[in-house]
């Protein structure tokens, strides 16, 4: 892939967030390609959430800059709309709606966003819901629902959406351990099907099975950008060789 | 196959116990010592008779049994229950979600709004808010002319549903006083709700791009409702009693008339005895109300 200007799908350009006087994130440069899979680890605290969500301005930020296909995020309803149409995102906690059924879930997006009509937005429903493998549980509502199940209905509500990235904090770092694997399958799915992804996780099997690039985080900085080759191997900071160390000994 | 083996039978606390009997005994001792006292000491002529009168009143002309000043004041209560109910829910509603909002500015509105009230008596609210409406806001709407331009059918139509049409303008004020003055109230309880709605809603709603209009409509409201219901009742019962403060700007309902009763019959203590069955029979039943709905959900999805 070319490294020219024009390819970079998403570009962050010295992006600075403060909680207060608190300084989450400082001077984030990152640069991900149509296609790209991105995988960001660090340890608890690091600002790796505060980073992606910046991305979809569910934080706002005070210095630097974000471009999406060449455009500049700005603050404006409007504008944010359609960010959110071409950024899909995915909780740790999932944050299913619990009061309406799992089909209805990933309809809300499409009615209100897309603004298809409701058998269009059904019909992507079930595709997307066949797609993680669960069309059995449209008609239930979330809390009937295995916490892997919901998971991946929450992917299915991302996808709806027809999204041109997809974000994920922590996917399935909220699960049960025999969980895991079914939802990192359909994110393994799901990058080799060419979406651009970025993905926040500790799991490093995943990481070196999907990732195009690892980025590693630390106190609010990128510390280190690397091929997973590479960044597995031989890391280039004493403090992704430590995370590293503390992560793969069990 | 495990054998139905039926539970054992709880013992019912419904059986009358000996302390049961000694309580009732001591209320219904001091109940007569007070009746006695009353009569004996105060030197007091029960006339309970006297005071039924104000129930109904035959009209001498037509021999036509009318509502006498006791079922006035109900009705004119109940009025301004129902329609103070649904204008301070309208606020309410209206308040709470500037209460959420993103502007600054809504958002000091409705906050001086509820803290004004919560920290004034609500006799100082009354004075007051109905020196300014009175004198300011009703002159503007010119009701005085629905009287003379109405026709007799609408005029009826009127009379069922805000009291006598001389009365109107009297009734308004009451009204708008008694709503503004519980909006606040209703304003907190909606706020409360939505605010119980946790963050990750919010963003997922967002980030599933949804506008705020509609990531407040299709996800935040119909959660909180669950949690706003319930008080939302209670506070409607206590829309009913508090009612009654409206008498101070001589809105004729149960608590003026019964002035009015009190003072031709100077059967003082009756008329305020059975004043206060009519607000326990009027509550009562609601709050019963409320709890069955409370049980049952409402008919609103539990998950
Ligand atoms: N809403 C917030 N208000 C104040 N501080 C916050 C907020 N969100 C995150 N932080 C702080 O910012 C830092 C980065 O947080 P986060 O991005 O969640 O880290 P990570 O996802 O890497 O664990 C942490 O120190 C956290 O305490
Ligand atoms: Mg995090």
């Amino acid at each position: 892939m070319s490294n020219s200007e024009a390819s970079h799908f998403l570009q962050i350009k010295g992006l600075g967030k403060w909680f207060g006087q608190f300084c989450a994130l400082w001077d984030i440069n990152l640069e991900v390609n149509s296609g790209e899979r991105v995988v960001v680890c660090g340890p608890s605290g690091s600002g790796k959430s505060t980073m992606i969500r910046c991305i979809n301005l569910l934080e706002t930020f005070e210095a630097g800059e974000i471009l999406i296909d060449g455009e500049k995020l700005v603050n404006n309803p409007k504008k944010i709309l359609a960010i959110r149409r071409k950024v899909g995102m995915v909780f740790q906690n999932f944050n299913l709606f619990p009061h309406i059924t799992v089909l209805q879930n990933l309809m809300l997006g499409p009615i209100r966003n897309l603004n298809l009509s409701k058998s269009e937005a059904a019909e992507t429903a079930m595709k997307y819901l066949e797609k993680v493998q669960i069309p059995e549980q449209a008609k239930k509502y979330p809390s009937q629902l295995s916490g892997g199940q919901q998971q991946r209905v929450a992917i299915a509500r991302a996808l709806c959406m027809n999204p041109e990235m997809m974000l994920f904090d922590e996917p399935t770092s909220a699960l049960d351990p025999e969980m895991i694997s079914g939802v990192l399958d359909i994110m393994v799915e799901l990058a080799e099907g060419g979406m651009t992804m970025i993905v926040v996780t500790h799991e490093m099997g995943f990481a070196k099975q999907v990732a195009d690039t690892m980025v590693f985080m630390d106190h609010g900085e990128i510390v280190e950008v690397a091929p997973p080759e590479q960044f597995f191997t031989n890391p280039q900071s004493d403090r992704s060789e430590l995370f590293l160390s503390q992560i793969l000994s069990h | 196959m495990p054998v139905n083996r039926p539970p054992p039978a709880l013992e019912k606390a419904k059986r009358i116990k000996l302390l049961d009997i000694v309580v009732i005994s001591i209320v219904a001792v001091v109940i007569i010592a007070i009746y006695y006292r009353v009569e004996h000491v105060l030197v007091y002529r029960w006339n309970w008779g006297l005071v039924f009168e104000y129930f109904v009143r035959i009209d001498e002309a037509t021999g036509d049994i009318l509502p006498n000043l006791f079922l006035k004041g109900v009705a004119m209560t109940l009025r301004l229950a129902f329609w103070g109910t649904i204008i301070a829910a309208v606020i309410g509603i209206v308040m709470g979600l500037c209460r959420v909002s993103n502007s600054l500015f809504l958002k000091a509105v409705s906050r001086l709004y509820v803290e004004l009230i919560r920290n004034i008596p609500p006799v100082v609210f009354i004075f007051v808010f109905y020196f300014f409406i009175s004198s300011q806001i009703i002159p503007l709407l010119g009701l005085d002319n629905i009287a003379y331009t109405a026709s007799p059918n609408t005029i009826a139509v009127l009379e069922v549903l805000f009291g006598p049409i001389g009365l109107f303008t009297n009734f308004l004020a009451g009204l708008i006083c008694l709503a503004v003055f519980e909006g606040a109230y209703i304003t907190e309880i909606v706020r409360a709700g939505i605010q119980s709605i946790g963050k990750g809603q919010w963003e997922a709603a967002r980030a599933g791009g949804l506008s705020r209009f509609f990531v407040l409509r299709d996800v935040i409201l119909p959660q909180a409702l669950k949690t706003i219901l319930p008080p939302l009742a209670s506070q409607f019962i206590i829309l009913v009693k508090d009612s009654s403060i409206v008498s101070l700007i001589s809105v004729q309902e149960l608590t003026f008339l019964t002035q009015d009763v009190s003072n031709t019959t100077t059967q003082f203590f009756e008329s305020w005895m059975l004043t206060a069955a009519l607000y326990f029979m009027m509550c009562f039943p609601l709050a019963m109300l409320f709890q069955r709905f409370e049980r049952t959900g409402l008919g609103i999805q539990k998950h």
